[in-house]
């Protein structure tokens, strides 16, 4: 077991890597399937050295209903902020908003970020050194508090429960 | 229809180029620069999309998924150049 | 039926990268330009992607390369965009509203 561990660090990274090289060459022919395995295998193991901690998912069926809402939120939030800019008369109320995290989870803090700049209205600018606040600007912010709910119990929560933390 | 619809696409896309390097030219501030660099490259992708429909060819995908990666890294390193005044530490 | 939905992909993602480059060019500060690229732009390519593989999906060959691109898309617009908000914050570049204070 502590053979395999070490000589497969991560096996989804390796699985992902394998299918990545599949769709890059747009073919399941044997020759590929093979190469891409062996590509699949070397990397992570010759990059072991240079990861972080190891990522745990802990609940498989939120990250894939999260990962939906999240496309959801994307789109429909896109076509109001495609509003506020297409309308000249609109005043916008652009803020800097420190968000305080509940987690110090470096992969956990990151998709929380990158999922903070994806959906319209927020972008995710800086972490302080601590790891306790991230801070954010708002296109349109009305009430910093109720953004700071919003972001909370809507992206942050279901993001702790999947990694557990 | 198809036609018609990749044609009105790529006036649009076309138009955003020319909006970026508008933004390219007139700045103000470097990071402006940049962002309307990254900007760009993401519209060229899109221009090489509509033209693989267009022409029905598969090979331009090469191409753009280069253009996704050098993009990135290209914008990258112009931030942490602006960040720390060194590119690799 | 499907070149309906197709042509109504490729206009909703021209229209979205049209909107993400006129907010940059509109805006009037960096922090608020910052806004329509990374989105609407993101989305509006990853329209165009969609668009391309159901189109390259009823010809004979089957192409998964736009998967590839969207995903690559999707995971460096907000990478790409922290950077350059993370640059611009060090730079101090003039924003509408008030900088918040740098903890350095």
């Amino acid at each position: 077991m502590n053979v395999l561990k070490r000589l497969v660090p991560h096996p989804i990274f390796s699985l992902l890597l394998w299918i990545v090289w599949l769709l890059l060459n747009n073919t399941i022919a044997m020759g590929h399937v093979v190469l891409g395995a062996v590509v699949a295998l070397i990397l992570p193991w010759a990059t072991a050295k240079f990861w972080a901690d190891r990522l745990h998912v802990h609940k498989p069926g939120l990250a894939l209903r999260f990962l939906l809402l999240v496309l959801w939120d994307i789109t429909v939030a896109n076509i109001q902020v495609a509003k506020l800019i297409m309308n000249p008369m609109r005043k916008l109320r652009p803020a800097f908003i420190e968000y305080p995290l509940d987690t110090d989870h470096d992969f956990a803090v990151t998709v929380l970020a990158a999922t903070i700049s994806l959906t319209p209205g927020t972008v995710s600018i800086d972490v302080n050194s601590d790891r306790s606040v991230l801070l954010i600007h708002g296109l349109d912010i009305e009430d910093e508090a109720a953004t700071i709910a919003e972001i909370k119990n809507r992206y942050e929560k279901p993001i702790r429960e999947i990694f557990g933390c | 229809m198809l036609a018609t619809a990749v044609l009105i696409a790529m006036v649009m896309v076309i138009l955003a180029l020319v909006l970026n390097i508008w933004r390219v030219i007139i700045g103000p501030d470097v990071t402006d620069r940049i962002l309307a660099l990254d900007t760009l490259y993401i519209n060229s992708i899109a221009l090489l999309v509509l033209l693989g429909i267009h022409m029905a060819s598969a090979h331009y995908f090469e191409a753009a998924l280069l253009i996704a990666m050098m993009g990135f890294i290209g914008t990258s390193a112009l931030c942490k150049y602006l960040l720390r005044g060194d590119i690799i530490e | 039926m499907i070149e309906i939905i197709i042509s109504v992909f490729i206009i909703f993602g021209g229209i979205f990268t049209l909107i993400g480059s006129i907010g940059l060019a509109r805006r009037p500060d960096f922090y608020t330009r910052l806004h329509g690229p990374t989105k609407a732009t993101t989305l509006g390519v990853g329209g165009l992607l969609v668009a391309s593989m159901i189109y390259f999906g009823t010809q004979e060959t089957i192409s998964m390369h736009e998967l590839l691109v969207t995903m690559f898309l999707f995971m460096t617009a907000p990478v790409s965009c922290h950077l350059m908000a993370k640059a611009a914050l060090h730079l101090r570049v003039r924003s509408e509203v008030d900088l918040p204070k740098s903890d350095k």
